[in-house]
This record gives structure tokens, C-alpha cells and sequence, in this order.
């Protein structure tokens, strides 16, 4: 009963693979590199650009920005997101179709009209601290996704569940808690996952609202990267990949099993 | 434990749509009331309104003499038996049995005692670690039936249950169902679309339509002594005919049907006869003869074979109508004949508005 795959299939199989991978294996290799100047294949090994990012104030500030920013703006866009998406899912038949809409619409705005509409009408106008305009700014860019992800988790999610639990005596809000989020713990989890990523990455909106003192790790990079052509931009890239990866990680295992323990 | 349900005069919208209309309904202590009628006639929108999922527009609800009617759903204390099961899908069956004991703060221990003991008596007690979605159709509706059961609620309500089980499984539950209900002796609430059903299970019957209580009664009386057309129709009178009273002699009265079709009736057989009303009954509360001169005379249409009887359909002068014949004489389509009523399966209903 085997049955026999096209040998184009396998081919395609191959490219899409080399495609998504390779970008990878080359800022490894960059970062690898022992050499002053960017290159590939690494000549010579060494991890003396993982050593200068740390090596550099400026980086292991904005290290320490963009993670408290990205867990700022991933939070705050979620503790907004879930129950807007609740309400859509569950009062459906009552609200306007066009509020989910709404919820996405921030997407289809390009992030640096986005970026700089809040400098303008945000930041100056209220002269908020440039920190708390980054993390608007994040949480605005990120609740999108938050509330898209939590909502598909939502669409199969059957509410009557949610009345039996309330007929069985629990309060409506504990039953949010007890009932509602365990059963969309993957869209919460993968919410939580590609807000993060989002943030952490982002350039377009931080461009607008870093000044004097703060700075995101990928305005840092861009900054250094004007002044030099050396293997930091990969190491850097490397570091944030792994940060990424390690918040995956810790993600899944805590919000996995907080849920599973109830 | 079991406790009286008052619903009085309960009005009820959706937005703006009245979904209910000055419906009352009085169930004793132990009784279980089945609420029957087509889609959309407001059987769920009731069981809502009494659960606390849906506020009334006007009226009362009370149960056991304590007024329900502001009170939050999950005060309420009934038990409810939803029809696609509603189980916590991230909870074992056990837990899922205990969750309303867990609200109710009793301890893990006595917890675990009653859900073993009903998982027993729903006869689920090896599959108590198991999830919810790696069970039958059947074996969730029984994981659902023992949750509302645990709780010992003085009312259970059930929403159409069996309606997603294969027929013969509907109807070993529902049997199964009664006699839980009878053992706790629980006033229950039971919905369903389902006439045989909510007939053989129930202590009464309301027949609801368009958000209102046509008729509630007992099974029996809905089916030979419905009270209205529109029962009458639901419970499988075929023949419903107008009739109006041309003349009285004592006893006897003259009526007469649509098409000039005239027939004697006595009053000792119907009872008071009112001077406009329909004459109902199944197919056999008409007995086709060709032997006699009184009773509407009909042309046969097609015959069929009941076992106990033939049927025909009939052409009448007062429209089509089915009768049955006697199994000794078959008569064959085209042929004459007189429809004549058998009062003992015939009744007399208001001409409808
Ligand atoms: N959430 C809602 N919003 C608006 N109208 C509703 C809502 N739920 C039900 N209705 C309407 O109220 C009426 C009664 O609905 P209900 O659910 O009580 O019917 P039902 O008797 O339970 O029908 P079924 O046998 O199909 O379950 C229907 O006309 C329905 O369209
Ligand atoms: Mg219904």
C-alpha cells in the first residue's frame, strides 16, 4: 500500500525547504565568522560578535527593552484581546458585523503611517514618555493578531458549555476562567507567541517613538549597521532568533501547564 | 428535594420579537411536564427563561415558592440536560460529574463518593478517566444526564436530549431517563419534537405554538380528547370537519357540513352540540358502509390495508377525508359509499377563528 510520490513533488519539497532555511544557516554562519567584515561562509570560527553585542552598552540596553516591551505589549494586547474576542464570538447575533472588522483593520494601515501618526497625535501631542508610547505602539500592532487568533479558537468553541458550568453553580466570571480559557489554550498560547514575535521584531512603529536614552534591539542594529559593515548585524540576529525561541519555549511549558493543571 | 415550578403569565422577547406570550405553566412536585411543538415555537426560549440564561419581559417565575425570576442563573440550582451534551471538553467524565459538586464547595472525598455512585448508576463507572470527546453519542448524554443528576437539583430541565442518538438508543434513554426521574423523584421539564416521545414519558404535555400553550394535559386526553384545531391536528385527527346546526329535535341534531351534506348527530353520544363547530377525528371515527342511507356520502379512493382494518381515502362533498372500512367487505376504488361518525372516536371542537 505504499504509494509512490512524484519525483517533482519531492524536488518542490526540497526547494521550499532550502528556501526557508537557508537565510537561517547563513546569519549562523555570518555570526560564526571570525573575520571584521560580513561574510559567508564564516572564515574561521569564533563567537567574538556574540561576545561585542554584550560588549556594546547600547545593546544590552535595548536587549533589555525590547523584551520588557514585547512582554508589555503581548500582555496588554491580550488581557484587551481575549475578551473582545469572547464578546464577538459569543454575541455574534447581537453585534454589528462590521465591529470584527474593526479589530483588524490596524493591519491594513501600513505600520509606518501607523508609526507615525502615533509620534504625531500620541507622543507630541500628549507628551507621553517615549516608553509608554512604545508600548502603545506595540500593543496596537499586536492586538490584531491577538484578537484574529483568539477568535479562530473561538469560532468552534461550543458556548452552551459555558451555561451548563453557570447552571452548575459557578459565577459567569470564574466560569470565564475555569471553562472558557482552558479550551482555547493553543489560540492563546499561539497568540501570545506571534504578538511577541511581532513586537520584538518590529522597526517601522519603534523608529518613531525611540529618542534620546530608549531604543529597540532592531533599532540599535539599524543604527550600528550605519557605522558598520561587522558580523554584529547576524550575531544580533542570532540572539534574537534564540530569545524568540527560549519565550516559545517557556510559553508553551508554563501556559501549557497552569491550564492543565485546573 | 423536588420542588413546584409556577411560570405565570412569562412574556418574552428576542430584540423585539415577542417569542412568548402570557405563557403560565404549573408543574407539581415530582412531576415530570414535557413541552412539545415545532421548531421555533419557544420550547428552548421557556427552558432559558426558567434556567436564568434569558430575563422575561413580564411575569413570574418561581420554584418551590422562592421567586426566580431576578435571580442569576448559577443560583438557581436546576439541573439541565442540553441536547449536543455540553461537556467540559478539557474535563475527565468523573470530573465533569463532580464540577457541580466542586461549586458547591463539597470536599474532595465525599466529592469522589457521590460521582463514583452515580457514574454506577448510569452504568459509566469504567470510563470515569476518560475525556469527553472519546465517547458515544449515547455514553455523553449519560455523562450529562449524571452531572445534572449529581447535584440532586429540586428541577431538571432537558432540551431535546435524545434527539442526536440513533431511534433505538433514543428510546432505551428515554426509558432510562423516566425512571432516573421517577427514582429522585425530580420535577423535570422535557423538551422535545418528538410526539411519541414526550407522549410516553411524560405525566402531562403542554403543546406549545407560536410562543403559546395550546393544550396541557395528560398523553391520554391530548390524544382522544384534544381541545382545539390546532391540537387536534398535531395529535393526527385527518378529518376535521365544519359543521352548523340546521335544526334540534330533543336529543338529535341536525347539522350540516360544507357541500349542503346533512347528518343527524345525538347529543347523547356528543354531549352539548354548540350550533357552529368541527366535527374531528382520526380515520377511524369514520366508518365507510354501502349499507346505509345516513352519514356523507363519499367516493372511495385509494384502499390500504391496516391489519385491523382497510383505509380510504375519500372524495366528499364536505372535502377529502379518511375513513376505515371493515376488513369483510374491501370495496374498490370509484365505489359510493356513506361516512358514517363513531361518536366514541369522534369530538366536538370550536370552529377556529
Ligand atoms: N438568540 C436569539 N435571537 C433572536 N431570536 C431568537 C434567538 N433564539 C431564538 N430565537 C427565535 O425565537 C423563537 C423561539 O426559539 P426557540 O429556540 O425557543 O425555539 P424551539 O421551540 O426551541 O425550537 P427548536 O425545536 O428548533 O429547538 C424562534 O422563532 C427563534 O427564531
Ligand atoms: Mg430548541
Amino acid at each position: 500500500m505504499t504509494r509512490s510520490v512524484h519525483p517533482a513533488l519531492i524536488g518542490l519539497a526540497v526547494l521550499v525547504f532550502i528556501f526557508l532555511v537557508g537565510p537561517l544557516v547563513i546569519v549562523v554562519g555570518a555570526a560564526l565568522s571570525d573575520t571584521s567584515f560580513l561574510t559567508f561562509p564564516p572564515q574561521g570560527l569564533s563567537l567574538r560578535w556574540f561576545e561585542n553585542i554584550f560588549e556594546i552598552a547600547a545593546f544590552r540596553r535595548t536587549i533589555v527593552t525590547s523584551l520588557q516591551i514585547a512582554f508589555l505589549s503581548t500582555g496588554i494586547a491580550l488581557v484587551i484581546g481575549i475578551p473582545a474576542a469572547y464578546a464577538m464570538n459569543r454575541y455574534r447575533i447581537a453585534l454589528p458585523g462590521w465591529l470584527s472588522t474593526l479589530f483588524v483593520l490596524p493591519v491594513l494601515v501600513p505600520e509606518l503611517v501607523l508609526g507615525f501618526s502615533l509620534l504625531k497625535s500620541v507622543a507630541v501631542q500628549f507628551t507621553v514618555p517615549i516608553y509608554i508610547s512604545l508600548v502603545i505602539g506595540h500593543t496596537l500592532l499586536v492586538l490584531p493578531y491577538v484578537v484574529r487568533v483568539i477568535s479562530a479558537s473561538l469560532a468552534n468553541f461550543d458556548f452552551s458549555v459555558e451555561e451548563a458550568a453557570i447552571s452548575l453553580g459557578s459565577p459567569p466570571l470564574k466560569t470565564f476562567f475555569t471553562i472558557l480559557l482552558p479550551n482555547v489554550r493553543s489560540g492563546v498560547i499561539a497568540a501570545f507567541i506571534l504578538a511577541f514575535i511581532t513586537s520584538i521584531n518590529d522597526v517601522s512603529i519603534s523608529i518613531f517613538m525611540t529618542g534620546p536614552g530608549i531604543s529597540t534591539l532592531p533599532i540599535q542594529l539599524l543604527a550600528h549597521t550605519e557605522q558598520f559593515f561587522d558580523p554584529t548585524v547576524a550575531s544580533v540576529s542570532v540572539l534574537l532568533m534564540v530569545l524568540t525561541v527560549a519565550v516559545m519555549a517557556i510559553v508553551e511549558r508554563t501556559l501549557g501547564l497552569t491550564f492543565l493543571a485546573k | 428535594m423536588t420542588q413546584r415550578l409556577t411560570i405565570e403569565n412569562i412574556t418574552a422577547h428576542y430584540g423585539t420579537t415577542k417569542v412568548l406570550e402570557d405563557l403560565s405553566l404549573d408543574i407539581a412536585e415530582g412531576e415530570l411536564v414535557s413541552l412539545l411543538g415545532a421548531s421555533g415555537c419557544g420550547k428552548t426560549t421557556t427552558l432559558r427563561l426558567v434556567a436564568g440564561f434569558l430575563a422575561p419581559t413580564s411575569g413570574a417565575i418561581t420554584l418551590g415558592g422562592k421567586d426566580l425570576t431576578r435571580l442569576p442563573a448559577h443560583k438557581r440550582d436546576i439541573g439541565l440536560v442540553f441536547q449536543n451534551y455540553a461537556l467540559f471538553p478539557h474535563l475527565s467524565v468523573a470530573d465533569n460529574v463532580g464540577f457541580g459538586l466542586k461549586q458547591r464547595g463539597i470536599a474532595r472525598d465525599t466529592r469522589a463518593k457521590r460521582v463514583g455512585a452515580m457514574l454506577e448508576r448510569v452504568g459509566l463507572s469504567h470510563l470515569a478517566d476518560r475525556l469527553p470527546g472519546a465517547l458515544s453519542g449515547g455514553q455523553k448524554q449519560r455523562v450529562a444526564l449524571a452531572r445534572a443528576l449529581v447535584i440532586e437539583p429540586p428541577l431538571l430541565m432537558f432540551d431535546e436530549p435524545l434527539s442526536n442518538l440513533d431511534a433505538k438508543l433514543r428510546i432505551d434513554m428515554r426509558v432510562e431517563i423516566r425512571q432516573l426521574q421517577r427514582a429522585n423523584g425530580t420535577t423535570s421539564v422535557y423538551v422535545t419534537h418528538d410526539q411519541e416521545e414526550a407522549f410516553s414519558i411524560s405525566d402531562r404535555v403542554a403543546i406549545m405554538h407560536q410562543g403559546r400553550i395550546m393544550q396541557l394535559d395528560t398523553p391520554e386526553v391530548l390524544y382522544q380528547r384534544p381541545a382545539n384545531a390546532f391540537v387536534a391536528r398535531f395529535v393526527g385527527f385527518e378529518n376535521l370537519i365544519p359543521m352548523t346546526v340546521v335544526a334540534r329535535d330533543g336529543e338529535t341534531a341536525t347539522v350540516e357540513a360544507e357541500g349542503g351534506v346533512r347528518l343527524s348527530l345525538s347529543s347523547g353520544h356528543f354531549g352539548a352540540i354548540p350550533d357552529r363547530f368541527i366535527l374531528a377525528s382520526r380515520a377511524d371515527g369514520l366508518a365507510v358502509s354501502d349499507e346505509t342511507n345516513d352519514g356523507i356520502p363519499a367516493t372511495l379512493g385509494l384502499r390500504t390495508y391496516l391489519g385491523r382494518a382497510y383505509q380510504y381515502q375519500c372524495e366528499t362533498p364536505a372535502g377529502h377525508l379518511l375513513a376505515n372500512g371493515p376488513l369483510g367487505r374491501p370495496l374498490d376504488p370509484g365505489a359510493t359509499a356513506k361516512l358514517v361518525p363513531v361518536p366514541e372516536q369522534c369530538t366536538i371542537l370550536a370552529p377556529e377563528a
